[in-house]
């Protein structure tokens, strides 16, 4: 019963790390770039929301807010600053004289913008973790002798929702295929007509929101928030998405939840300091043995980053 | 010299060590995101021999280099058939394995770390680091130099003229580990203490930065990268209280005699890289201004 209520657990951390693969492999596959960013959006959004529900929105504008508004403002926080971000990093790709290096210019400052976002947190509101206070997390459903609270199974619908449109609106809308095209071959998909700096921030827009969703939801389960949240969470993620192929979305949400299993799983029969060799082990094991992940998704990037 | 200082150049000289180790690979073009990995592997071999074999610092950090340099040879010939970001995923996934690993053996400490008994001053770093300089300077300026620099600018080209891609790949790789290996050994024996927690995922960061903004297009890229970014902060933590005194004063607000807080260093290397990225993505040091510099030298001197 314990480990049923272990890959339970699993399950619901899982969901977190799917988000958030999610992001990165959206931004690898259609853009072919390791978003480093990523997980300071996540926390950026935990952080802000924690901020405005306990001082209000900034300069006096609002007294303290009530916790769903003002986790809404941290996912909106993300967004735009994925947008800032998209600003600086992105529209620097450039590939002049076949220099392998240069393709690193978009990676190396993200960087950068990973050192900017994650240290104004900490002169804004310090290194301490600070506790979040949500919905009552005392509502629980138990079924068959295993507890779920309320808030867990909100956040497993969420994502399950999130994930679905994303899926849709890349397969169905015009944006989506846009998107696709430009993943399969940026040059040829401006010549027929895609307007790709105009559709790249959609796909910074989509990153912000689910790394805020991540956050947010976060922040409601796991009642704290910290600067350093994100770490973790963004390291999980990126072996969630390796094991599930480079720019693939349905490889992201098996590979997320997946690791979720897998740390919960090596926590109850190897104990917690087991956890960073297993994950990484596992990680490395599946990019030397096989590259394209468990699914077998094509190439990225085509030997450049 | 005072503490603070001798603190310093041991630092930066590691350091430089360090960052020529990681320079060497993306000398190839292969971005290895695990320097952190291999400088552990060399600090805790140097630190395990050190306090259970009680050898001297010569021979631990001489195994340091060799232990580093045996296993990032051993991991070059699988993880280099992976390219560009695959490249980057696998070497930092490396180097949490390694610190996994680490953390769960009871013969390195665990969690606890190791501690070292031997100290080594900082004429030790400088040297090492003096001579790992003119070392990669050499090698760049030899016929694998050039092997090298074709590799990075066109494998395609580079292996039609003959050129053994893959073992230069290799080599370059397998130096860069050891160079690694030797920074960490001397971090070992300048700290006479090694945990875990300090070989983290920033430090891989923090040394493909310094190469990347430096330049990698020379051999005085890393010198200058190592350089800039150990002392811009220290720079920053003398006039940052300055800087903020004159800025509040200028708009009248209260507050100013307060030192500001610490991360606003991070924060300025941070927009320094990203605007280094925007402007100069080639890094500080490139290969077109040494050759012009090197120009108006000899001019003046005939």
């Amino acid at each position: 019963m314990l480990l049923i209520q272990q890959m339970v657990n699993g399950l619901m951390l899982g969901s977190v790390y799917v988000t958030v693969a999610v992001a990165f492999t959206l931004t690898i596959g259609i853009l072919n770039f390791l978003n480093f960013t990523i997980p300071t959006l996540f926390m950026l959004a935990g952080m802000m929301g924690w901020s405005f529900a306990t001082y209000g929105m900034p300069f006096g504008l609002t007294g303290p807010l009530p916790w769903p508004l003002a986790l809404a403002g941290g996912v909106a926080v993300a967004i735009m600053a994925s947008l800032v971000v998209e600003r600086f990093t992105f529209r620097y790709l450039k590939t002049r004289y076949g220099d392998s290096t240069e393709h690193a210019i978009p990676l190396v400052s993200s960087l950068g913008f990973l050192l900017i976002l994650e240290n104004l947190v900490r002169i804004g509101h310090g290194s301490d973790a600070q506790r979040f206070i949500g919905p009552s997390s005392d509502i629980t459903v138990t079924i068959g002798g295993i507890f779920i609270r309320a808030p867990q199974l909100a956040s497993l619908a969420a994502v399950a929702a999130l994930v679905l449109w994303l899926a849709w609106m890349l397969r169905a809308t015009r944006t989506g295929r846009a998107l696709r095209a430009m993943a399969e071959n940026p040059d040829a998909a401006g010549l027929l007509g895609v307007d790709t700096r105009k559709v790249a921030p959609v796909v910074f827009m989509l990153t912000g929101l689910l790394c805020g969703l991540a956050g947010a939801l976060f922040a409601v389960n796991y009642g704290e928030v910290s600067p350093q949240m994100g770490e973790d969470i963004g390291a999980k993620a990126i072996a969630g998405m390796v094991l599930g192929g480079l720019g693939s979305l349905w490889g992201a949400v098996a590979g997320g939840i997946l690791i979720g299993m897998i740390e919960m799983l090596t926590i109850h029969y190897f104990g917690a300091d087991s956890v960073q060799a297993v994950v990484w082990g596992m990680l490395l094991l599946t990019l030397l043995a096989r590259p394209q992940g468990l699914f077998g998704h094509h190439a990225i990037g085509k030997g450049k980053l | 010299m005072s503490g603070y200082w001798t603190g310093i150049i041991t630092i930066l000289a590691i350091n430089i060590v360090f960052a020529y180790g990681i320079y060497l690979a993306v000398a190839t073009g292969q971005l290895n995101l695990g320097g952190a990995g291999f400088q552990a592997l060399g600090a805790y071999a140097a630190a395990w021999l050190s306090a259970e074999h009680g050898l001297t610092p010569l021979l631990t950090i001489t195994a340091a280099v060799f232990t580093a340099g045996l296993i990032g040879f051993a991991l070059a010939a699988p993880i280099l058939r992976l390219k560009g970001v695959y490249l980057v995923l696998g070497t930092f996934a490396f180097a949490e394995v390694v610190a996994g690993l680490i953390l769960n053996s009871e013969t390195l400490g665990g969690a606890m770390g190791l501690p070292v008994p031997d100290f080594v001053d900082w004429q030790g770093p400088v040297i090492a680091a003096a001579l790992t300089a003119v070392l990669v300077g050499y090698l760049m300026s030899t016929r694998f130099g050039l092997a090298v620099r074709a590799v990075h600018d066109d494998e395609v080209v580079a292996d039609l003229m003959g050129v053994n891609v893959r073992g230069v790949r290799v080599a370059a790789f397998t130096l860069g580990a050891a160079l690694a290996g030797l920074s960490g050994g001397l971090y070992a024996h300048s700290f006479n203490y090694v945990e875990i927690q300090a070989f983290n995922a920033s430090v891989s960061i923090y040394v493909l930065l310094f190469v990347l903004l430096g330049g990698a297009q020379t051999a005085w890229g890393p010198l200058a990268g190592a350089a800039f970014f150990t002392l811009l902060p220290e720079a920053l933590r003398a006039t940052l209280p300055a800087l903020k005194q004159t800025v509040y004063g200028a708009l009248g607000l209260d507050g100013a005699g307060t030192p500001p807080d610490e991360s606003w260093r991070f924060v300025i290397l941070g927009a320094a890289v990203v605007a280094m990225m925007a402007l100069r993505p080639e890094g500080l040091i490139t290969r077109t201004g040494v050759a012009a510099l090197t120009a108006r030298l000899g001019g003046a001197r005939r």
